[in-house]
Formats: C-alpha cells, sequence, structure tokens
C-alpha cells in the first residue's frame, strides 16, 4: 500500500472512532480514549527506536515529562496554542534524546539503556528543583472550557489532538519501516558490527531514531498538562509510562508497526477497565506480568503468534 | 562561610555511605560486571530485602541485619531460579539483549508493585540498639546506623574477593565471561558457575536491603534511585573489578555527601548520573578497567 492511500485511510479510520466517540456522548470515553491513544504514540514512539533498532530505551517517561513540562513552562510564560505546544514539546525532547545519544550510544547497547533509566530520575530532580514549574508541589494549568477554533468541548478537543498524534505517530513509523531508513534500522538490530563494517553509518541512524522516537514521546506528553490540569513531578515521571511504552510493543509484536498499535489498544483498554472496576496498582501488576510472560513465551508477541498459527509453510 | 569541621563531617559523612553503596552495588558488579548480564531488577532485590527485614523486625523482634543473614539462602535459590529462566528463555538462544533488558524491567515492576500491594506505600522503619547513638570524634559525628552496615559492608566485599580470588569456584566465576570452552577444559561446567554466581549476586542484596532500612526508612520505590548509583559506580569502578567498585562507592559518596552538605539533599540523585554520563562519554573503561 503507498503512502498517501495509508494517510487517507488512517484519516477516514480516526474520523470515525472520533464521530463515535461522540455518538457515544459521554465524557468518560473521551477521557479514557484520550489515555488510550496516549499509549498509541508512546508504543509506537519507543518502537522506532527499541523494535526497529534494538536499543533499550527505559526513560519514556522521561522524554514524556520533557513535553509536558514545556507546556506548563509556557503556560506560565505566555498560553500558545495546543498545536503549537506539541511542536515545542517534540523539539525539546528530540534535543534532549540527541545529547543523550551522542553520549551513551557509541557504546554497547546496555550502556544506552541504564543510562535512559537514570536520565529520568535526574529530569525528575532538577523538575523538582525548579520552583517556576511548581517544583515538588506541582502545578495547576487550568482547563479552558472550550477550544478557540471548532469550539469543541475541551476535552473532545484534546481528545482529537491525541488523535492526530496518534496517526501521526503511526503514519511516521509505517513510513521509515517501508524506506531506506528502515532497512538500516534493521541491520543494526541484526547484527550492527556487520552493518558498521559494510559501510551502514551506524552511529548516524542511531541518532535519527533516538530524536524522532524522544520528539513522538515529547509530542505525547505536550497536551497532558491541560488534560490531568495538575502536573506534579511524581504522575510525569511516573514509571508506569516506561513499563507500558515497553509491554505494549513486546506484548503486539517489536517488528512491524502494527504491533504497537495492537498492544496499545489492547493493553490500553485492559488498563482502563482494570483501574475502573479492581485497582489501579493491580492493573500495573497485570502489565508487568503480561511482560514478562510475553517475552519469555511469546518473543515475536502477538503478531509473532499470529504469523505462527496462519503462515502455511 | 567555609569550616574545616563541616568539611571533615562531609567528607566522613561520604566514606560512609561509599561503604553502604558499595554493598548496593557489589550484586550488579557479579552479575553486570563479570557475567554480562543487565540485572536492572537488582534495586528492587535490595528492597525486597529491607521489607524482610521490616517484618520480621516488627513481627518478631530481630535485629535487621541478622533477620538478612538468615534470609541469605533464601535469596541464594531466588536468584538461582531466576538465572534458570533467564537462561532457558534468552541466554541460551544468543539474542538477550533486548528482551533480557524487557524481563528484568518486568521483574523490577513486578517487585516493587507486589510490595506496594503488601505492604502499602507507607514509610517503614526499624528498630535496633544501635540505630539512634552516635559518636562524637573531636568535632566529627559519627553515627552508629551509618558506620555498622558501612563496616558490614566491607566485611562482606572482603569475603566476596577473597572467594573470588583463592577459590576454585570463585576463579572460575571470573574466568567463565571470557573463555567458556577453555573453562568446559577445566572440568567446569559454565552454566552452573554462571547460576552460583548469579544466585550470589542476589544474594547480597539482602544484606544491602537490611543496611537500606538501618540507614533510612524505605518505601517501595526508592529502589528507582539506586539504579542510577548503582550502574553509575560499577561503570566508574571498572565493570567486574572490585576494588575498583569500592574505589568509586567512596568517590560518589563524598561527591554526593558534599552536593548535600553544600547544596542541599535534594540535588543529590542528580549527581550519580552526571558521573555515568561522564564515565560513558571519557572513560568506558572506569577507573580500574583493563
Amino acid at each position: 500500500m503507498r503512502t498517501p492511500l495509508f494517510i487517507v485511510l488512517g484519516a477516514v479510520v480516526a474520523a470515525l472512532v472520533f464521530a463515535g466517540a461522540r455518538l457515544v456522548g459521554n465524557d468518560y470515553v473521551f477521557f479514557a480514549g484520550y489515555t488510550v491513544l496516549q499509549f498509541v504514540v508512546l508504543a509506537t514512539a519507543w518502537n522506532i527506536l527499541g523494535g526497529y533498532t534494538g536499543y533499550v530505551n527505559f526513560g519514556t517517561a522521561a522524554f514524556f515529562a520533557l513535553g509536558a513540562y514545556s507546556t506548563v513552562f509556557f503556560h506560565k510564560l505566555y498560553p500558545l496554542p495546543i498545536p503549537l505546544l506539541v511542536v515545542v514539546g517534540a523539539a525539546v525532547s528530540g534535543l534532549v534524546g540527541l545529547g543523550m545519544g551522542y553520549l551513551t550510544l557509541r557504546l554497547r547497547g546496555a550502556f544506552f539503556a541504564i543510562a535512559t533509566l537514570a536520565l529520568a530520575i535526574v529530569l525528575q530532580t532538577l523538575v523538582v528543583n525548579w520552583d517556576y514549574v511548581g517544583g515538588s508541589r506541582g502545578a495547576y494549568v487550568i482547563r479552558p472550557a472550550e477550544d478557540p477554533v471548532l469550539h469543541l468541548p475541551y476535552i473532545q478537543y484534546l481528545f482529537l489532538v491525541m488523535l492526530v498524534l496518534a496517526l501521526i505517530a503511526v503514519v511516521t513509523a509505517r513510513t521509515i519501516e517501508h524506506s531506506k531508513l528502515g532497512y538500516g534500522f534493521a541491520t543494526i538490530r541484526d547484527d550492527e558490527l556487520a552493518a558498521e563494517a559494510s559501510g551502514v553509518p551506524t552511529l548516524k541512524l542511531k541518532l535519527i531514531a533516538t530524536v524522532i522516537s524522544g520528539a513522538l514521546m515529547g509530542m505525547a506528553g505536550a497536551p497532558f498538562p491541560y488534560y490531568i490540569g495538575y502536573l506534579q513531578p511524581a504522575s510525569a515521571f511516573a514509571l508506569e509510562y516506561a513499563v507500558n511504552s515497553i509491554a505494549m510493543p513486546m506484548i503486539g509484536g517489536t517488528t512491524t508497526w502494527f504491533g504497537p498499535l495492537i498492544g496499545a489498544i489492547l493493553l490500553g483498554s485492559l488498563q482502563q477497565i482494570t483501574t475502573v472496576t479492581i485497582s489501579s496498582a493491580v492493573n500495573l501488576l497485570i502489565v508487568g506480568v503480561l511482560l514478562v510472560a510475553f517475552v519469555i513465551v511469546a518473543p515475536n508477541g502477538l503478531v509473532g503468534l499470529w504469523q505462527r498459527l496462519f503462515s502455511k509453510r | 562561610m567555609f569550616s574545616y569541621d563541616l568539611l571533615l563531617n562531609a567528607v566522613t559523612a561520604g566514606l560512609l555511605l561509599g561503604g553502604f553503596y558499595a554493598a548496593v552495588t557489589v550484586g550488579v558488579s557479579i552479575s553486570f560486571g563479570i557475567l554480562d548480564i543487565v540485572n536492572i531488577a537488582h534495586p528492587a532485590f535490595i528492597i525486597l530485602g529491607s521489607y524482610i527485614a521490616y517484618f520480621f523486625g516488627a513481627k518478631f523482634g530481630l535485629d535487621p541485619i541478622l533477620t538478612s543473614i538468615i534470609a541469605l539462602p533464601a535469596f541464594y535459590a531466588l536468584g538461582a531460579v531466576i538465572y534458570q529462566v533467564y537462561y532457558l528463555s534468552f541466554e541460551k538462544h544468543g539474542q538477550d539483549s533486548l528482551r533480557g533488558l524487557a524481563f528484568f524491567f518486568g521483574i523490577l515492576f513486578i517487585t516493587e508493585v507486589s510490595l506496594i500491594l503488601v505492604f502499602g506505600v507507607d514509610y517503614r522503619y526499624v528498630q535496633a540498639g544501635y540505630i539512634e547513638t552516635t559518636w562524637h570524634i573531636g568535632f566529627v559525628d559519627v553515627p552508629l546506623r551509618m558506620l555498622v552496615p558501612c563496616l558490614m559492608s566491607l566485611l562482606m566485599l572482603a569475603a566476596l574477593q577473597l572467594f573470588l580470588t583463592r577459590t576454585f569456584t570463585g576463579r572460575a566465576i571470573m574466568a567463565v565471561s571470557q573463555d567458556q570452552l577453555a573453562l568446559q577444559l577445566m572440568g567446569a561446567d559454565p552454566i552452573r558457575i554462571k547460576r552460583i554466581a548469579f544466585a550470589i549476586s542476589i544474594a547480597t542484596a539482602s544484606l544491602a536491603g537490611a543496611f537500606l532500612i538501618v540507614i533510612q526508612p524505605v518505601e517501595p520505590s526508592i529502589g528507582r534511585e539506586y539504579i542510577g548509583r548503582v550502574f553509575a559506580i560499577c561503570v566508574l569502578g571498572g565493570l567486574g573489578s572490585l576494588p575498583g567498585m569500592l574505589l568509586a562507592a567512596m568517590l560518589l559518596g563524598i561527591i554526593e555527601s558534599f552536593t548535600a552538605t553544600f547544596y542541599g539533599p535534594s540535588w543529590a540523585p542528580a549527581v550519580s548520573f552526571g558521573i555515568l554520563l561522564l564515565t560513558l562519554a571519557f572513560r568506558p573503561a572506569g577507573l580500574m578497567g583493563r
């Protein structure tokens, strides 16, 4: 399928989702749907680096929070419209990804993974000590009643923004997968040494993947303060973002754009249901157990299981 | 306004803290440094150790460090089981990097959430005779709740160093990461050696956990703060070298103590990350690496 056709199809699906959510007419659908879509963006973004090149990023929360705190910063300084804030969040997270990647990506993958894990803790320390964005107390970001352009109720507007971001993320991932860049990424995943020896510019490709992945995570974080209304470091840097954005691609399947999408929709919806019916701690336990179980039993996720069941050998 | 007693106190506190950091890191030095298994779940096992010390202290009035020594075999067995799963699922097939990391990350998360479900998110602490006491030597304060873990940690390190350099199994552990085939020819089973080594690394978490809860109150997610520290120390010291690791731990302890004294304790977690990044960028082999 050609990319323009895919974009049109994706836009149609997105429009149908939005129309369907409006038909239900309950605000909860938009609140829950926003979270699921946010995980679609995060999981897809994580997979561009983790699934395609094989470099594990444990710092999803850090990149996400960078986007969220850029928004808080501008909310205090001079409130910008959300689409602009999304661009700012993407730029900030992308730049941090570039800097960190440059320092650690030349080494073995494990070092990059450890550095991303530590990055989340350090950025949290910085935010806790930065009073302008609320420090450890947190910051209030009052959600307006309706958006300035379409005059939708604000939560519907936020849902729409996240829907567009999810579409952008999925299209980006799919385009990369079928491009020269994607084949470059795959060579790194399969055998980096051989790729380097054959003239693949591995460091450059890894940096590109880190920047795209980080920027998408920052985009997902930018509208978050308006969604939550009160942002504190512990909620922006929550470990559950990191765990979910790894578990979703792993459960869906890491080698295609479809894996993180299906993983995020399934696991995201399951979490919404368990949070409401049981408790949020149990819901996190389920994510952890599913992650470990899938990594051991079904290394290629649901997509891999599907292929194993239905391929004719 | 610079005073020498403040400086001297900061150095003392840093050395005591460094001794404790060495106990926290030694497990990772063995699993990551020697065996090349990126066990990022190690801090979670340390917190598990803290909670076991807390539980038996609150229930039966047992001393936390004594409890952790009694719990050593259980942690050893846990480590052996985890290694067996890790070996069968990942290491055997040779492609362990991505999935192995995700596996340990999942274990970290499961441990943390389970502790929250069982004990809640409140801070827990233990009681022991030496926790409240502080020695005053000149104008330097030496709190026993820091000194006891530091000395115990040095003792554990010395024992491990002797084991790794003087016994057949210990030397086999040092050799297993370098040449498995040669080790096999010496009549040792590399998988068994690795299982022993990994089990020892998890066993150290029992002691480190008890030290932690003697030093400060503990809640389930506190382990995350130690991930950056532990790997910073491990990398800075040079992977797989226990004396280098101890040196790096002392260094980080002193730097953090200075940061806390002169800038404020809320900045301390950022220090280890700065050190980790600088080490990775300029000297990935560490201070005493080969």
